[in-house]
């Protein structure tokens, strides 16, 4: 089993007839993943790379029977295009847009409660590279080769630093259930904490990778949500010890502003939470063999 | 992004929040002309530069006559002011905010953010004007009032009163203070702030509520469609390198070190340099190339880094997902024929046609030091760093 998404998922791309929505469904195709269509509004009724596009969400799940969408619209309109998806009924979406404006994220997410919580549909990202089950479904941008299949769960805020954890658990002869990234952005669809749950509650996943960096809350949610309720072991890296206070450090999300946002600091909260931290980023794959060897 | 205070009063008060009188000057002599249209008898001499805490570094200067005034303003234009916030850099003071001096009875403190727990704006207010919040959080919590804002519906009035009564403005204010604490909303949602910072809020001794200093900031991302916010930018108050990259699309921080990097990926960015200090060394910056960098952009990039005088060593880190690792290879070569590289460079290179792109590097005839780990690229950059500062 796998969390999110695996070979049934069925996927639509919002944003399909673009360079990048074109490219990256491509990509995704030649992995495996079940792309059934897309949207681009105006262009309802063409063919594109031989699947049909649609000018509504709506109308794209009725026809396909849908229940993923990766977006790859521009910031401008991405959230429009989340809360879409959001309402034509899709499952999961992943929105893999950088430069969504803070304010449309909040109404984003309050737009979401109003579907009760299963119904609700599960958001990554935005500014994510998105997600994979490997052998399974690619539901994002990142290089396929580099996940073997397996029990780790990986959850990652940062979309590189997720490749180098998933090649240096390989190099360690270690597979992935499944990769999750949560992006970058201050406001973001979900948390470390919600992907947690899930990876907890999947019984092919045996330990779990959490990525973090320095900014926001998640991190400090996610170490009390693993000392109350977890009972996989769980490996830890934050990225940004030298980061100084204040800056930005690319990812809109990424800045030290208040009290328990640094890398130090959420170095701590996790230690004494019980989680494995990594030394350094190199470190990923050999800190998380250890941890296997003590549980198989 | 940032703004000075007059351009956040400014706003602030087309929203219907209460400023003193006050004006922009260049020059003492316009200082003084400002003081005198403005009227009154004693004024505050601004210095206009992207901090807070302008008063302890000596930026602000309280004038009673039209020689104060020039003095102040011909002390204070040109000069670099140095707050806990610029860092040991500071910044230049260009504009100066004539301000009449107010007669106060009381400071507050009334903050707006975008709150990344409540994923919501967040109301902040405080009994104790004109201090640091976070010293306050510290010292005083109970003087701290917080309230969120549902986004469905906006601030209501009930709320507004509660911020205000929870301030202490005494009832014939109330009315007023909901008027300006309404505004500041308004002035935070319409234009995409992330931050409005008023501390102090002062209640005068003539019963008037105003923003003595004032503190906004942006949300980036939604610059596009704030043409009004975008245009209040001011490039001299920047540093240049990052002016120089975010007009090449690309994400630079100047740091203090001097091992040069080039990355792609924020994350995989502020990785590489906590490995460099891990074999302590010291990043001379954070620089994200960002996904599908062509040669080109990479080149331009690669200059960036060389730029800064002080870089002893220039470690290049990508995992090529979107990236193509013969791009960046071809991009550095590029740059090795362009440019003239006098520091050693260590490429590391990962993922997407790696292979291709170590054999462009091998065959180019560059003095290019290869790695394959990250751990490994960080260890020959730091001895690398430490052999061209000891030579």
């Amino acid at each position: 089993m796998t969390i999110m998404i695996d070979e049934n998922t069925k996927v639509l791309v919002q944003g399909f007839t673009g360079k990048i929505g074109t490219f990256h469904a491509e990509e995704m195709m030649e992995y495996g993943t079940k792309i059934v269509g897309g949207v681009t509004p105006g262009k309802g009724g063409q063919k594109h790379m031989d699947l049909p596009v649609f000018n509504t969400m709506k109308d794209a799940v009725a026809d396909t029977g849908a229940d993923a969408s990766i977006v790859f619209v521009p910031g401008a309109f991405a959230a429009d295009g989340v809360m879409e998806a959001a309402d034509s009924g899709i499952k999961t979406c992943v929105c893999i847009t950088d430069g969504i404006p803070a304010q449309d994220m909040m109404r984003v997410k309050r737009y979401m409660f109003r579907y009760k919580k299963e119904d609700r549909m599960r958001l990554t990202g935005p500014n994510c590279a998105g997600s994979i089950s490997p052998g399974k479904c690619l539901l994002g941008i990142m290089p396929g080769h580099i996940y073997a299949e397996g029990n780790v769960g990986i959850v990652a805020r940062s979309g590189t630093l997720g490749y180098e954890g998933a090649s240096q658990m390989k190099a360690e002869g270690i597979g992935i259930s499944s990769s999750i990234g949560i992006g970058g952005d201050p406001i973001n669809g979900s948390s470390h904490r919600d992907i947690l749950e899930l990876f907890e509650a999947d019984p092919n996943t045996k330990a779990v990778l959490m990525i973090g960096e320095i900014g926001g809350p998640q991190e400090a949610e996610a170490a009390e949500y693993f000392k109350e309720n977890m009972t996989k072991p769980l490996v830890a890296y934050i990225a940004g010890l030298t980061a100084p206070k204040g800056r930005r450090m690319g990812h809109a999300g990424a800045i030290v502003s208040g009290k328990g946002e640094s890398a130090a600091e959420k170095v701590e909260m996790l230690r004494e939470a019980g989680v494995v931290v990594a030394p350094n980023p190199s470190e990923l794959g050999s800190t998380m063999a250890k941890v296997m060897k003590n549980i198989t | 992004m940032d703004i000075h205070e007059y351009q956040a009063k400014e706003i602030l008060s087309e929203c219907g929040v209460g400023i003193a009188e006050g004006g922009l000057a260049y020059s003492p002599e316009q200082a003084v002309y400002r003081a005198k249209e403005i009227g009154g008898s004693k004024w505050a001499v601004k210095a206009q530069i992207h901090s807070g805490a302008r008063g302890k570094a000596g930026g602000i200067k309280l004038c009673k006559n039209d020689e104060e005034i020039w003095n102040a303003a011909d002390e204070l234009l040109g000069k670099r002011l140095v707050t806990h916030q610029t860092g040991p850099a500071g910044k230049v003071v260009y504009r100066l905010y004539v301000e009449q001096a107010t007669d106060i009875e009381k400071e507050l403190y009334l903050a707006l953010v975008l709150d990344r727990d409540k994923q919501r704006v967040v109301f902040v207010t405080s009994t104790e004007g004109g201090m640091d919040i976070e010293e306050v959080a510290a010292t005083k919590p109970e003087a701290i009032h917080k309230l969120e804002v549902e986004p469905a519906v906006g601030l209501r009035d009930f709320q507004a009163r509660e911020l205000a009564f929870a301030l202490g403005i005494k009832p014939e204010l109330i009315s007023h203070a909901v008027h300006t604490i309404k505004g500041a909303y308004r002035a935070f949602r319409d234009f995409d702030a992330t931050m409005v910072e008023i501390n102090p809020m002062v209640i005068t001794k003539d019963d008037r509520v105003l923003a003595l200093d004032a503190k906004m900031g942006f949300d980036d991302n939604a610059l596009f469609r704030r043409p009004r916010i975008a245009e209040l930018r001011d490039k001299s108050q920047e540093d240049p390198r990052e002016t120089a990259a975010s007009d090449r699309g690309l994400s630079y921080v100047g740091l203090d070190g001097d091992i040069g990097c080039m990355i792609n990926g924020a994350g995989l960015a502020m990785a590489t340099m906590d490995m460099i200090k891990h074999k302590d060394g010291e990043p001379a910056n954070f620089l994200d190339i960002g996904g599908g960098a062509s040669p080109d952009r990479v080149a331009k990039a690669f200059k960036l880094v060389l730029d800064d005088e002080k870089v002893k060593a220039i470690l290049v880190n990508i995992f090529a997902g979107i990236n193509r690792c013969d791009w960046i290879a071809e991009g550095v070569v590029q740059a090795f024929e362009k440019l003239d590289v006098k520091v050693p460079v260590i490429v590391r290179l990962s993922g997407t046609n790696v292979e291709k792109g170590m054999q462009m590097l091998k065959d180019s005839g560059q003095p290019i030091i290869t790695a394959d780990t990250l751990a490994e690229a960080a260890e020959k950059a730091v001895a690398e760093r430490n052999r061209v500062a000891n030579s």
